[in-house]
């Protein structure tokens, strides 16, 4: 069961990225309106890097493709566009029972990016942050306004 | 709360900013949980129903429901038996603040209150407002950098001493998570949906990612950030 899963998760990411690439190419293909379309692309390989630029100039909608994935046959796949950006992706018809591409629909959003976090020596105006809770209002309402004052 | 005003503009005087800074008691006096004599007291004490409160009160519990609604449950100012919504009460007073400057003409200021601000404009060089975020193990630190002119910044966090935010569904404290920072449309939009997704742990960034014109830095327990896809187009 974890072995399809974690298979099925790669997929969606990989199925992902290939929408992310292919919505570049939409220039070409034939768009139907947003919520019956179905993204014919004939143009297959070419799969040119596609910037964040491009998704920014699509219109919001849900857009239907289908993906031919080696190991499980064909895949039909929904791409939720918001904001110029993919927010769901969807399986539609998958060769596998249906309550499992529930769950992998529910992992993996590959567009987060991780890093550690690193002290900045950069000059700022503002600080935000989590700040004590404090039951003092009326003292830091006084040096408030003296600063304002100042 | 500490609260902090700069204004850039010609024409500021103190009485202005006095004006700003008695709305600011004003709220306090109606919303903090802290006072008896607070009218939020009042309700959690019963000695007041919500349908005879003020104004601005059935406004707060307006607003709540609403995030609520929005939030699938993950916003929820009903804790142990009382009402409690600061985590939307914030962001919407600094708003209201801002609101008061941007009618006397200032366009170009920010207004800040427990670690949340709301900016306008340029800053006395001339760019864009600077905003830290705090190093959440080290309060004297900042480790990320953004900029803004017309967004609200909105930092959730528990890495202060006494503070807890919980899951409203599961009971549970947040503690795989320690600071998430919400940068939004306005300051109210920011503070709760910081405060919504800050309660759902780790999945608070997909939640934020999810959000159309919102972007997010979250910071987990071990110094491993995780940001939204377009986050870096506020970062200098």
């Amino acid at each position: 069961m974890k072995k399809i899963l974690l298979s099925l998760s790669l997929i969606i990411m990989f199925v992902a990225y290939i929408l992310y690439q292919r919505l570049g190419e939409l220039d070409n293909a034939r768009m139907v309106a947003p919520g019956s379309g179905i993204m014919s692309n004939q143009n297959g390989n070419g799969m040119g890097g596609v910037g964040k630029q491009m998704m920014g100039s699509y219109k919001d909608g849900t857009y239907t493709g289908s993906i031919a994935d080696a190991y499980y046959g064909n895949v039909q796949v929904q791409a939720t566009i918001q904001g110029g950006k993919i927010t769901d992706v969807q399986f539609l018809d998958y060769p596998q029972d249906r309550q499992t591409s529930q769950e992998i629909n529910a992992q993996a959003m590959p567009y987060l990016k991780t890093e550690a976090i690193q002290v900045q020596s950069a000059n700022v105006d503002i600080i935000s942050g989590a700040t004590q809770t404090s039951r003092a209002f009326k003292e830091s309402l006084l040096s408030a306004l003296n600063q304002a004052q100042g | 709360m500490p609260i902090t005003i700069e204004v850039v503009d010609q024409g500021i005087v103190g009485e202005m900013l006095d004006e700003v800074f008695k709305y600011f008691t004003y709220v306090d006096r109606k919303f903090s949980t802290y006072k008896k004599s607070s009218e939020i007291s009042q309700i959690n004490d019963s000695r007041l129903k919500i349908s005879d409160s003020s104004q601005d009160m059935q406004l707060i519990f307006k607003l709540a429901q609403q995030t609520k609604e929005e939030t699938r449950g993950f916003f929820d100012i009903y804790h142990n038996g009382k009402y409690d919504p600061s985590g939307i009460v914030k962001g919407w007073a600094i708003l209201e603040a801002a609101v008061i400057l941007h009618r006397k003409g200032f366009k170009n200021f920010y207004v800040e209150a427990g670690g949340d601000v709301q900016v306008s404009g340029l800053n006395s060089q001339g760019k864009k407002w600077r905003i830290g975020i705090k190093n959440p193990f080290n309060s004297s630190e900042i480790v990320k950098v953004v900029e803004a002119d017309s967004q609200g910044v909105a930092t959730s966090g528990t890495y202060l001493r006494g503070q807890h935010i919980y899951n409203p569904k599961t009971g549970q404290e947040i503690t795989d998570i320690v600071s998430l920072t919400v940068i939004g449309p306005n300051i109210y939009e920011a503070d709760r949906f910081a405060t919504a997704a800050f309660a759902m742990g780790k999945n608070g960034i997909e939640f934020i990612e999810k959000l159309p014109g919102f972007e997010g830095y979250m910071i987990d327990c071990k110094g491993t950030a995780t940001m939204t896809s377009e986050f870096e187009k506020y970062v200098i």
